[in-house]
């Protein structure tokens, strides 16, 4: 009862519409910026290496490599300034934490792509729902 | 207008603005409440609202309890508190229903509860002394409070502790009052009340919630 009270608190604040990314995606993440007045979309390309939280509060990890050096960034996923998430390409993974990315360059840092048909899709959102 | 409620701490969640600012919440399911009794000063001596949430079964209340409720045709309540008003209550009756919607356009609140139960406890957690130190000779008194009197302490000659002094003892489930909590959100579908930050005592446990006195933004 309680936990659907919670629930109910924080439903303005729940996306609905999250595409069903896993960790081992390459993702671009438009994230809105606001600078002064003025509103402008900033994309972030990379590997997610890690979700992690419950609900209203999970967050996601996305790592990518920018001149030789390795950038991470930790975004809430409910956040209104998240604006959108695209999913590019899937990974194979065996893990739910990729930090063993961070030790790795060069080519060893990608990973076997993956096809998700449309049976994978499915699979994924059936997931994504019962969480 | 009264801007005092009775409530339920529910928990702690997260809830986003306009801007994408997290603010931490603990959601509080407030009233709605009945007044029970409007004290005045002829009859009692002084200004107040006295009002009840959540229902007691019938068969648990006292007679008392239930006669007193009757008066203002309601059922006895598990949680009465009085709200003292500087003048007369002039739009409330005995048996009128108070809900969130009093707390409309009120920015601050302040929050009166039951702080959690820490048993027994020692002077650092209780009085955050600083203890003894871990090593240089210590042995088995590193949470102690040390010295509490000399017989030199100023309640004259005899060496008594003084008056007041800080020792360990029983902690929590007192009275404690949170002032100053931004209240972020209003949900009137479900009588809840989103405020910023930690309140005091467990999930489930009974609030006082009034407009704050002493925030001096957003009167």
């Amino acid at each position: 009862m309680s936990q659907e009270l919670l629930n109910k608190a924080a439903e303005a604040s729940f996306k609905k519409d999250i595409p069903p990314f896993r960790v081992g995606d390459t993702v671009k993440v438009n994230c809105r910026i606001v600078e002064g007045d003025k509103e402008r979309i900033q994309a972030f390309i990379g590997t997610v290496i890690g979700r992690k939280g419950r609900k209203v509060a999970e967050t996601f990890t996305v790592r990518r490599i920018v001149n030789n050096q390795g950038v991470e960034r930790t975004f809430p996923l409910h956040s209104p300034r998240v604006s959108d998430i695209e999913i590019i390409r899937s990974g194979k993974t065996r893990r739910a934490k990729l930090y063993y990315l961070r030790d790795r360059v060069g080519k060893r840092t990608r990973l076997k792509e993956i096809q998700r048909g449309v049976e994978g899709a499915n699979a994924s959102e059936g997931a994504a729902a019962q969480e | 207008m009264l801007s005092a409620l009775l409530g339920k701490k529910i928990g702690m969640t997260q809830v986003y603005d306009e801007q994408g600012v997290i603010h931490p919440v603990t959601v509080v399911q407030a009233g709605p409440c009945s007044v029970l009794q409007v004290k005045s000063v002829d009859t009692d001596g002084y200004d107040a609202v006295q009002l009840g949430f959540s229902e007691v079964k019938a068969h648990r209340a006292s007679k008392p309890q239930i006669a007193h409720a009757a008066k203002a045709n309601c059922k006895p309540k598990k949680f009465v508190r009085e709200v003292r008003l500087p003048e007369p209550a002039a739009d409330v009756a005995p048996g009128a229903t108070v809900t969130v919607e009093a707390f409309d356009g009120v920015a601050f609140v302040d929050v009166v509860g039951t702080t959690k139960g820490k048993g027994y406890a020692g002077v650092m957690k209780r009085h955050h002394f600083g203890g003894q130190p871990a090593s240089h000779g210590t042995e088995r008194k590193h949470r102690s409070p040390g010295s509490i009197s000399g017989h030199g302490t100023n309640r004259g000659w005899g060496g008594k502790p003084k008056r007041g002094k800080r020792m360990a003892g029983h902690m929590g489930t007192v009275r404690c009052t949170s002032r100053n909590h931004k209240l972020v959100g209003i949900d009137k579908e479900n009588n809840l009340l989103l405020i910023k930050g930690a309140l005091p005592g467990a999930n489930g446990g009974y609030l006082f919630i009034r407009k704050s006195k002493t925030a001096r933004v957003g009167k």
